[in-house]
């Protein structure tokens, strides 16, 4: 590169800062390749000589979001906080004792203690953490057995046999030094437990977190805790903003070579007949128009939430939604999703219909009554339920005339499909009048089906 | 693209310091990270992406700069449905079709003569073939800022107004400066202009995009940088009325409204009450000119009731 010609690059500041930007990955900032490269032209240009600077060149290479903006800030500070080993913490050198010359080859720890070397020892503490391959940290366990490793690496075993030997000799001086080396070797001990806690910081502190996010994914609805809730709900706020970005701005595509032959004619009979303005032929992208039923009785309770959250999250990414739920009878809830935040909005639903006995065959009654003249072949209907009818007419023929009036059918059962056909289950008799039905019971399975539905809307 | 291309050595962006003082020279009071991204995207040459919300300089950074390096300004706006033709070039088809016609006239005069069909397109093949040339290309702004001689200031503005295809098509020009035309080839900028692109978070930009730019936020200011801000805008205030009205403004942030007023409306309110005499903000002239402050009839029914009590908490400091 041609700027390290100009501005030496030395290997450690290069270590330095790919280790710096490995901290940046794992607090979910995303640094591609190429914006490494871009930081390295940027330090390159900058420097380490002025911190502020440092951060604010960095920061405009490296953060892309706000939101990220403001975890580089976080990362930058505990990063490029290096405060070990500061002068004065060590106690008064003691000029009579000077340890024996240690085995060859080895790290001189010990006399580099005795030295106070501040500099030499954080140095030699990098170098060691490097070996030892400190900043692959991932899990709080792991603590215990890297601070172990560094400090092995940094030559404790020729410190421990230093403090040994002197303590075998009987003079006082020896005794001397081997009791200031058990102290300086107590303060090493917190010094590498302190550098071990913040890689853990650094390296592991949000890995942790997007692991258990993604477990959550994959949870089962009705086994997802109580506590959880709030991390599921940031889950699906996520995917509705992804789903939202994805599909909400495609509305119109220009399709450029294709000539609009009758309006460029019209157009032209101003110029007499000569075609000066050519108009070229647009596709409207029909927009996405659903329709979703949301079961929220008894029988799907432990469900029920999700599926709210989904019709939740369905209402912020799709523009024309119709939203109903229903136990026995059946209400629009759109107005309440619309004013309300996620929390209120769930809570609402269920207060005010929730968690009584099923009842699909009044509750289809309901929809025809009071919506079914509004679907049209532009609308995808959305049911959300385990279709157990509690042995009631399920209405069938309702369900039918649904089909028939809209474009599909899509049918989400949290249960399993072996249970489809089991008890007062009408799932296989309703399947017959839905283009999809398929078991539904994790955050994932919600975020494939979303977008198979919403991508139906998109020309081919 | 090597950083050993010409960057200025001496002028004003060859510092962090130099850009700050540069730009409230010509009215735009900088914080030390939007000089520190400018200085980076010049001597990086990559393009800025500034993001903030409506009004805190996004756009009047952009045209500071270009006073400021005394470059021309080409600005484009970005809305859903913009395209290439409105966007890099266009031909110009009525010219062209008049050219067509001419030659079809002249058509008979130069191929009059010959003998057999083979010797007329051997002549057809000589006469050079214009109607794809450049006379007849219409340049839209893409293609002016990357044909300014002496470089250029490129505004792309609301860039998150455009469609997803129109974003990817801007990468070849953010990323090496030059665009393709199929039917001239590729026109490639002699002195990369500097590229600003301002978003408001319609939507979220594509990853490769904001990859390709170095990323800048302007947060709302605080009370002494906004001072500062109208001290530079509005020349003629009184400190004390500027202390005062900038107090009130950031204290109408902290309320939850519907949108908060951005330094833009602080400015253009301190001209109104330079407009109107004042000298002290008074619960009379500020209900009066609230509208300038707030864009919503309910945040203006919301802050009308409280607007004494809201005069009198930030006077506290000045002792007034």
């Amino acid at each position: 590169m041609v700027e390290g010609a100009r501005h030496p690059h030395t290997p450690l500041m290069q270590r330095t800062l790919e280790s710096f930007l490995r901290a940046l990955r794992a607090v979910d900032v995303r640094v591609s390749p190429a914006e490494a490269i871009d930081a390295h032209r940027a330090v390159a240009l900058v420097g380490y000589g002025d911190r502020a600077l440092l951060k604010d060149a960095l920061c405009a290479t490296l953060a892309k979001t706000a939101e990220e903006v403001g975890r580089f800030e976080t990362c930058f500070e505990t990063f490029f906080q290096r405060d070990e080993f500061k002068p004065g913490h060590h106690h008064p050198h003691d000029p009579g004792a000077a340890p024996p010359p240690p085995a060859s080859g080895e790290p001189n720890l010990a006399s580099m203690l005795m030295a106070d070397d501040a500099a030499g020892l954080a140095q030699a503490m990098e170098d060691a953490a490097e070996r030892a391959g400190v900043s692959d940290i991932r899990f709080s366990s792991q603590r215990r057995l890297l601070t172990r490793r560094l400090l092995d690496e940094m030559g404790l075993k020729g410190l421990e046999r230093v403090i040994g030997e002197a303590g075998l000799r009987d003079d006082p001086q020896s005794q001397a030094l081997a009791r200031r080396l058990t102290e300086d070797r107590k303060a090493l001990f917190e010094e590498a437990a302190r550098y071990v806690e913040r890689q853990h910081d650094l390296y592991a502190g949000e890995s942790g977190q997007r692991l258990r996010e993604q477990i959550l994914a994959d949870e089962r609805f009705g086994a997802i805790d109580s506590h959880d809730l709030a991390n599921m709900q940031t889950l699906v706020r996520r995917m509705a903003k992804r789903l939202a970005a994805r599909y909400s701005h495609q509305q119109r595509r220009a399709k450029k070579g294709k000539l609009d032959v009758r309006r460029t004619l019209r157009r032209s009979m101003g110029h007499g007949g000569v075609p000066f303005e050519i108009i070229w032929k647009h596709e409207t992208i029909e927009k996405p128009k659903i329709v979703a039923i949301c079961d929220v009785s008894g029988s799907v309770a432990a469900a029920a939430q999700f599926l709210l959250l989904f019709l939740y999250s369905l209402h912020e990414v799709v523009e024309r939604l119709d939203a109903f739920a229903f136990s026995n009878r059946l209400v629009a809830v759109g107005d309440i999703l619309k004013d309300e935040q996620v929390e209120g909005a769930i809570a609402g639903v269920l207060a005010r219909i929730g968690m009584q006995s099923t009842d699909y065959g009044h509750a289809l009654e309901d929809f025809r009554a009071l919506h079914l003249n509004a679907l049209d072949r532009h609308t995808t209907v959305i049911i959300l339920g385990d279709g157990r009818t509690n042995y009631v007419d399920p209405r069938i023929d309702l369900m039918r005339a649904i089909q028939e009036r809209s474009r599909a059918v899509i049918w989400l059962n949290p249960e399993p499909e072996t249970f489809w056909n089991r008890g007062d289950s009408e799932m296989e008799r309703y399947r017959r009048f839905c283009h999809v039905a398929k078991t539904c019971n994790t955050l994932s399975q919600l975020e494939r089906i979303i977008e198979d539905v919403l991508r139906t809307y998109l020309p081919k | 693209m090597t950083l050993s291309a010409p960057a200025p050595s001496a002028g004003p962006l060859s510092s962090v310091d130099a850009i700050i003082e540069g730009l409230a020279g010509v009215g735009y009071i900088a914080s030390r990270r939007i000089a520190t991204a400018l200085f980076m995207a010049s001597h990086l040459q990559k393009p800025i992406l500034v993001e903030g919300s409506a009004g805190v300089g996004k756009t009047e950074l952009a045209l500071s700069t270009a006073t400021l390096l005394g470059l021309p300004l080409i600005r484009m706006q970005c809305y859903e449905g913009l395209d290439e033709s409105k966007a890099l070039y266009e031909w110009k088809y009525g010219k062209q079709l008049l050219y067509t016609q001419l030659l079809k006239d002249r058509m008979g005069e130069a191929l009059g003569d010959a003998t057999s069909m083979d010797e007329a397109m051997v002549r057809l093949h000589g006469m050079g073939d214009l109607f794809f040339s450049e006379p007849f290309l219409e340049p839209r702004p893409l293609l002016r800022a990357l044909r300014e001689e002496g470089g250029a200031v490129l505004l792309i503005d609301e860039v998150d107004k455009s469609d997803e295809a129109f974003e990817a098509f801007l990468l070849e020009i953010l990323s090496a400066y030059q665009v393709s035309v199929p039917e001239l080839g590729v026109i490639k900028a002699k002195v990369p202009p500097i590229v600003f692109l301002t978003s408001n978070n319609v939507r979220d930009l594509g990853d490769a995009l904001k990859r390709r730019c170095l990323h800048l936020h302007i947060p709302l200011p605080d009370a002494k940088l906004e001072e500062r801000i109208v001290a530079t805008r509005v020349p003629g205030i009184e400190t004390s009325l500027n202390k005062q009205l900038v107090g009130f403004v950031q204290s109408l942030r902290g309320l939850d409204l519907r949108k908060s007023p951005s330094i833009s409306e602080t400015v253009d309110w301190a001209r109104v009450l330079i407009l109107l005499h004042a000298h002290a903000l008074e619960t009379e002239t500020v209900r009066d000119t609230l509208n300038v402050l707030l864009k919503f009839e309910q945040d203006i029914a919301a802050v009308e009731p409280q607007i004494a009590e809201l005069i009198r908490a930030p006077l506290a400091p000045v002792g007034g």
